[in-house]
């Protein structure tokens, strides 16, 4: 894909064939910024349009879930009206999560450094509409140059008279559970990076026990841009069912490794093309490590989006690619990243806390062991009792990942069943493996 | 199940799995609608709990020693 020159640019929608999000590999100031999307319209007429502009886009979370942004931000809103009491207007809180705590994934990281008022007008923008006394902008592990470029880019819409609303920026604990929502707003409330039983749900009670708007940073970087230039132009790229733009991680098999913006319902096979994608691919790892395994060459005409890939059995998720080389066991980087996961749970509910270590150790036996058949089964009817029974969604992610490695890789698994691990799963490791820490359970 | 306009609201039986211990009172109360898994924790079968085993799942409820386990307006498509 093309970086757009700077030069010509004024503040106009970008063309259909253009980027929105990420317009350079040099982060933009503020006053680039300015020149290349125009000020932001803030006003008290824009925030009452904004929620119907949302809504109308049909813009979707771009964190994972896929939620409609229309519906969390409306749904912010009136839990807030209904707690206004005799004395006065209720409070809400907004919170841009850029935790990005999937370990594949970088277009957070990357959309904060190179676009970081993007997101901080997304925030000024539903913290004005929601009426949010403060925000928070939660990042993960930036380098330490980003993150000193995002406190400073705070400062300086604040000295220059755009900190409608107090933005505090929050470094993140590690650890594959702290993004998740309501993890991130136990964290804000100084208890653990542990999630917590829904109902209450965040945006009815969240930080302070008042409403509480999360948001991908993604998610409200689009944001910025359907308040500028409208739902119609937001709904030129994309599909009918998913419209919009979205940045993908693109990793593992391929000659150039990146975070690309694309117009969501591309073809699988022309990203990865893009990308440099190696000759010999064996599958794909889409959306993340809650995600699914795609075969290759025969997912390539698979639209990437959300409704597409669903309707493929698999999901887009927090938009990791993940490809994986034709000489590397999809056993056993699937057997890795469920090891990953199972030190990762939170330890509070029984199902997760039992099934998740047995999973690993199924999964780990079909890729290093010597299984017999009996133990494919045992780890999938692990999959079945461990999934939708948490308060969170590892065990159904990681119940997900390993359905699909077993169905996917079934000729590896009976290669490893006849004749134990190949010797490919000796070789080394694809899919990236944060560093060990101690379990949130310990 | 038909569903009646005039009936009263569905409900279902949700378990909160931060809160419960597995002690297992629920399933000896309402086998019909819960069983254990290995580790011996509820598994809630799925759907709107039937009127006729209402009184029951109110009675597994009550019984709950760490009020795990609730009834709650049943939400057909809700994740």
């Amino acid at each position: 894909m093309t970086t757009c020159s700077m030069a010509s640019d004024r503040a106009r929608p970008p063309a259909p064939d253009e980027l929105r999000l990420i317009v350079r590999d040099e982060p933009l100031n503020f006053a680039e910024h300015v020149r290349r999307y125009g000020p932001l319209p803030l006003g008290p007429r824009s925030a009452g349009t904004l929620l119907t502009e949302i809504e109308r886009s049909g813009l979707t979370g771009r964190g994972g879930a896929a939620f409609p942004t229309g519906r969390k931000l409306r749904a912010v809103i009136d839990a807030t009206r209904r707690a206004a009491t005799a004395r006065g207007p209720a409070d809400c809180v907004v919170v841009a999560n850029g935790s990005e705590s999937e370990p594949a994934s970088r277009k957070d990281a990357v959309l904060l450094s190179r676009a970081p008022h993007l997101v901080l007008d997304g925030i000024a923008l539903v913290a004005a509409a929601t009426r949010a006394s403060r925000a928070y902008l939660c990042v993960g592990s930036l380098l330490p140059e980003d993150e000193r470029a995002l406190h400073s880019a705070v400062l300086d819409r604040q000295r220059s008279g755009l900190g409608h609303v107090p933005v505090e920026v929050v470094t993140h604990p590690d650890g594959y559970l702290a993004g998740q929502e309501t993890a991130l707003i136990s964290t804000l409330n100084g208890g653990p990076p542990r999630p917590s039983f829904v109902p209450p749900r965040p945006t009815d009670k969240g930080v302070r026990r008042r409403p509480t708007l999360v948001l991908n940073v993604e998610t409200l970087g689009h944001i910025a841009l359907i308040a500028r230039f409208g739902a119609a132009w937001f709904r030129s790229a994309g599909t009918q069912a998913a419209p919009g733009t979205a940045l993908i991680t693109v990793t593992g098999a391929v000659s150039r490794a990146a975070v690309r913006e694309i117009p969501l319902g591309t073809p699988l096979g022309q990203v990865l093309e893009r990308s440099g994608l190696r000759p010999a691919a064996q599958a794909v790892l889409t959306g993340g490590y809650f995600g699914t395994w795609l075969p290759l060459p025969g997912a390539l005409a698979v639209p990437v989006s959300e409704p597409d890939l669903r309707a493929a059995g698999a999901a887009l998720g927090a938009g990791v690619l993940a490809v994986l080389p034709e000489d590397a066991c999809g056993l056993a980087e699937t057997a890795r990243v469920t090891g990953y996961l199972a030190t990762q749970i939170a330890g509070q509910c029984g199902p997760c806390s039992n099934g998740m270590p047995a999973l690993a150790e199924a999964m780990n036996w079909i890729a290093f062991g010597h299984p017999s058949a009996d133990v494919a089964g045992w780890a999938r009817q692990i999959t079945t009792l461990i999934a939708g029974r948490g308060a969170c969604h590892l065990p159904n992610g990681a119940a997900t990942l390993a359905r699909s490695a077993l169905t996917v890789f079934a000729a590896d698994l009976h290669a490893h069943v006849r004749a134990g691990p190949c010797h490919r799963a000796a070789g080394s490791a694809v899919l990236p493996i944060p560093r060990l820490r101690p379990g949130l359970a310990r | 199940m038909t569903s009646q306009p005039d009936s009263p609201r569905e409900v279902e039986l949700r378990v909160n799995p931060i809160a419960c211990e597995a002690h297992g009172l629920c399933l000896e109360l309402l086998p019909e609608l819960i069983t254990a898994d290995p580790w011996g924790y509820p598994i809630i079968r799925p759907g709107p709990v039937p009127v006729r085993l209402l009184a029951l799942a109110r009675r597994a409820v009550a019984a709950c020693p760490t009020l795990a386990l609730m009834l709650a307006e049943h939400q057909p498509s809700q994740g």
